[in-house]
């Protein structure tokens, strides 16, 4: 029964992966033939051609990729659940699963602010950077479904890991936005941008929506570590011990405070913001990657 | 160039005004909390003493010239270290510093009203203006009024403003940060941390002797220490089949509170920690204490009893000594308990899972000094050889016997003991609330919006609307078409 569990959340998260690629192919399709090139009758300098972004052609692709995208996520979402019933557990005792569960808020975190804002534009990155992290999860990660160790098995886990991940997705969305800005900073510094990158929103949106998901998420963060020192008291008899996961969170948690005080009382924008922004959700991959795999200290449960 | 230069005199008074000026700067404060962040790191690169002191033992005798150089740093215990702790307790003053004082101004401001209505609304943002039929002032005191803006009347005109809510919050999480330190330093001043370990069917009464460690915080003693008493009466791990993993630990405990005749029964588990007023008693570890009875050469019992030996391994494999300081001479068993046993042709026994389905207990017994009187404390779970003989080597299954020429040795059978962590930490409840509270601060302070918006009606008899949003906030223009909507609707 438990096997059958676990068998079905494999083939889930593989199909997950499929739907993915095809998103990330109709998101690459869209970015690359919504480039037009002029007819050479038009331009009488054929070096000085300049292309142009039309969008009714590649619309349907668009439509395409995003239904992939939220047909990946229910997979996903479906392959968590799967693993998470036959391990009879929340699906994040081990760092296989909170990759799922990570690439799953991202992809989550994605979805909910494309609905608000016009992000389509970040979806082939957003789908090629689940599909890696699938696929490492699956490579190198995977670990066959256990039950949790005693002192995993906690409501206050439940509730730790589940603020915990969904700040993260959402901190690296904002990441990935401020990567952007910069990148698009540098272009436009140089001349013009590239028509590819015509169809991204102007700088000062890309700058205040990185804000606005760091403002956002803040306090869900701030939370996070909350529900982590009551977990750790009820399991280890202190609420804060100075282990290397709680000492990182902490860090991550200063860094974005710092951010927050940055661009609120000082008033930073722009390039100097989003350096702040990415170095802060650094130290979150940080802790995630380094505190996990080489790292010692209560949060380290055994294969990984 | 011996120019007479005009320096101010400052005088102590003075130049400890500056000091105070800067520390509480928010710039200080700032920086402070960055350099708490910073401080923070090596801390979580190097081993701790506090976290893992094995590893820090290590680490000496791997290197032990930058081990001495780390430790001149207090790299082994940042987080006690006395940089560690000026940079916090600088952050601590600064912070009270920089809150209060603002706090007191921030409650006057709450109170006074909005400032009066600026001349030239037409410069100001979402400026509109239509004509007026004679009402609109009252309507827009009523709407005003309803959505509960603070306003202040002038004449002609109303200024009126919305929002406090947002600095208040911002208030609240500053102060609830005092709160969580205050909540922590509380903690490490009058808090006790001790440990025991008592193996199934005994009972451990709370006074200072029957700990096996015990810390106290620098303004609490031994009469900090709640009096109680935890006897277990049994105990049971559950372990995975396929990965050897810990499922369940469970501990069955009769508890009786100091000054009470009667005793409770109760289940420890090692997320539910038993409660004693400010003290929790945690279920830390487990593992198993063989029960061996040791006779002399004339066959008179010289130790009979249990003795704890501590885990290697996720199975189980334990080491123990079992010193017999009363024989003559002195006998000594360097000892491991494989719950499981198995050979591996690289280690010797084994332990093959960590539930005791085939014991062995696999000893060498020395004979000699075992150092006991000598007053250097000593690991009850190591013997110094050095000064003893080896006579033999053996191993044994539960209810054989082995006998060498200075005596004998039974292993009679074996029990699990409990590890308990007894935590009394009374500032934990501050530190709880802090939290709370800068959570609904940071949410208030996030999400709350400060606007103002002023009405005017010129003598020329134009109705003007004009508002401002502080820090850009969202929203104030639908807010303002609402107001004029509400006041344009009844003409
Ligand atoms: C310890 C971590 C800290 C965090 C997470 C934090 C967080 C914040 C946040 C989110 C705001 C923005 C409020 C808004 O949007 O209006 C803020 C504002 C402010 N913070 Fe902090 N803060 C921290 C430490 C400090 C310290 C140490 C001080 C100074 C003693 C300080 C002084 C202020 C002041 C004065 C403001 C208001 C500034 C303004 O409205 O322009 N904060 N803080």
């Amino acid at each position: 029964m438990q096997t059958t569990w676990a068998y079905l959340s494999n083939n889930l998260i593989y199909a997950a992966m499929g739907v993915f690629a095809l998103s990330f192919l109709a998101h690459a399709f869209e970015t690359a033939w919504a480039v037009r090139t002029p007819e050479q009758s038009e331009g009488t300098e054929g070096s000085l051609k300049t292309k142009t972004l039309d969008y009714t052609r590649t619309e349907r692709a668009a439509r395409i990729a995003t239904a992939m995208m939220v047909l990946g996520f229910l997979l996903l979402l479906g392959g968590a659940i799967a693993r998470g019933i036959s391990a009879k557990h929340v699906p994040w005792g081990n760092m296989y699963e909170f990759s799922l569960t990570g690439a799953l808020a991202f992809t989550g975190a994605y979805l909910a602010a494309l609905r608000k804002y016009d992000l389509r534009w970040l979806g082939l990155f957003v789908s090629i950077s689940v599909l890696l992290t699938l696929g490492t999860a699956i490579t190198l990660l995977y670990r066959d479904s256990a039950p949790l160790v005693p002192a995993l098995k906690s409501t206050w886990l439940v509730i730790h890991v589940v603020a915990a991940i969904i700040s993260g997705g959402v901190f690296l969305l904002s990441n990935v936005i401020a990567g952007a800005y910069l990148y698009l900073e540098s272009m436009e510094s140089r001349g013009e941008r590239k028509a590819w990158a015509k169809r991204l929103p102007d700088l000062e949106t890309l700058d205040q929506l990185s804000y606005r998901l760091v403002a956002f998420v803040f306090p869900l963060w701030t939370f996070a570590v909350i529900a982590g020192a009551i977990w750790a008291e009820s399991a280890w008899g202190r609420y804060w011990g100075w282990d290397p996961k709680e000492t990182w969170a902490f860090i991550t948690w200063v860094a974005y405070a710092a951010y927050l005080h940055a661009r609120v009382t000082i008033g930073w924008r722009g390039k100097r913001a989003a350096w702040l922004c990415l170095f802060a959700g650094s130290t979150f991959l940080f802790n995630y990657v380094y505190v996990n795999v080489w790292g010692t200290g209560k949060h380290t449960y055994s294969g990984l | 160039m011996s120019q007479e230069v005009d320096i101010p005199e400052l005088g102590t008074a003075g130049l400890l005004r500056f000091f105070w000026r800067q520390l509480t700067s928010m710039r200080t404060a700032l920086i402070l909390l960055m350099l708490m962040g910073l401080a923070a790191i090596p801390g979580s690169l190097i081993p701790q003493r506090s976290q893992n002191p094995i590893a820090v033992r290590q680490y000496y005798l791997d290197s032990p010239e930058l081990a001495r150089w780390i430790e001149r740093f207090s790299g082994f215990t940042v987080y006690s270290s006395p940089w560690f702790s000026a940079i916090y307790i600088l952050l601590f003053i600064s912070l009270i510093g920089c809150v209060l004082p603002r706090t007191l101004e921030h409650f006057k401001a709450m109170r006074a009203k909005p400032p009066a209505t600026p001349r030239n609304l037409s410069r100001m943002e979402h400026f509109q203006e239509f004509s007026e039929n004679g009402s609109e002032l009252d309507l827009a005191t009523k709407w005003f009024e309803k959505n509960r803006f603070r306003v202040r009347v002038e004449g002609q005109s109303i200024s009126a403003e919305k929002g406090y809510l947002r600095e208040t919050g911002n208030l609240l999480f500053h102060l609830s940060l005092i709160l969580i330190l205050l909540g922590i330093s509380i903690g490490s001043l009058f808090g006790v941390r001790g440990e025991a370990i008592i193996n199934k069917g005994e009972r451990f009464i709370s006074v200072p002797t029957s700990y096996d460690t015990l810390s106290f915080g620098k303004l609490s003693n031994e009469e900090s220490l709640q009096p109680f008493i935890i006897e277990v009466i049994d105990f049971v791990a559950k372990y995975d089949v396929l990965t050897n993993a810990p499922q369940d630990y469970t501990a069955t405990v009769r508890v009786t509170n100091s000054g009470e005749k009667t005793s409770t029964i109760k289940t420890l588990k090692v997320n539910s920690p038993l409660t004693f007023g400010n003290t929790r008693v945690y279920l830390q570890a487990n593992g198993y204490s063989p029960i061996v009875t040791v006779r002399d050469s004339t066959g008179m019992v010289a130790l009979q009893g249990p003795v704890p030996f501590l885990p290697q391994d996720g199975n189980l494999r334990s080491i123990g000594a079992i010193k017999v300081p009363d024989a003559n001479p002195q006998v000594g068993f360097v000892a491991s308990f494989l719950p499981t046993y198995a050979r591996d042709g690289e280690n010797g026994g084994i332990s093959v899972f960590p539930e005791a389905l085939d014991p062995k207990l696999l000893f060498s017994i020395w004979k000699g000094d075992l150092g006991l009187d000598s007053g250097i404390p000593q690991s009850v779970y190591r013997i110094d050889t050095s000064k003893m003989q080896r006579i033999a080597l053996d191993s044994l299954k539960p209810g054989e016997t082995f006998s060498y020429p200075e005596g004998s040795i039974t292993f009679e059978a074996f029990t699990p003991w409990i590890n308990l962590q007894i935590v009394d930490d009374p500032g934990k409840s501050y530190a709880l609330y802090g939290a709370i509270a800068a959570i609904l601060g940071l949410l208030a302070s996030l999400f709350g919006r400060r606007r103002r918006i002023w009405i005017r009606i010129t003598t020329t008899g134009v109705v003007e609307v004009a508002g401002l949003a502080k820090n850009g906030a969202p929203g104030l223009p639908a807010e303002i078409e609402k107001l004029v909507a509400q006041l344009r609707k009844e003409r």
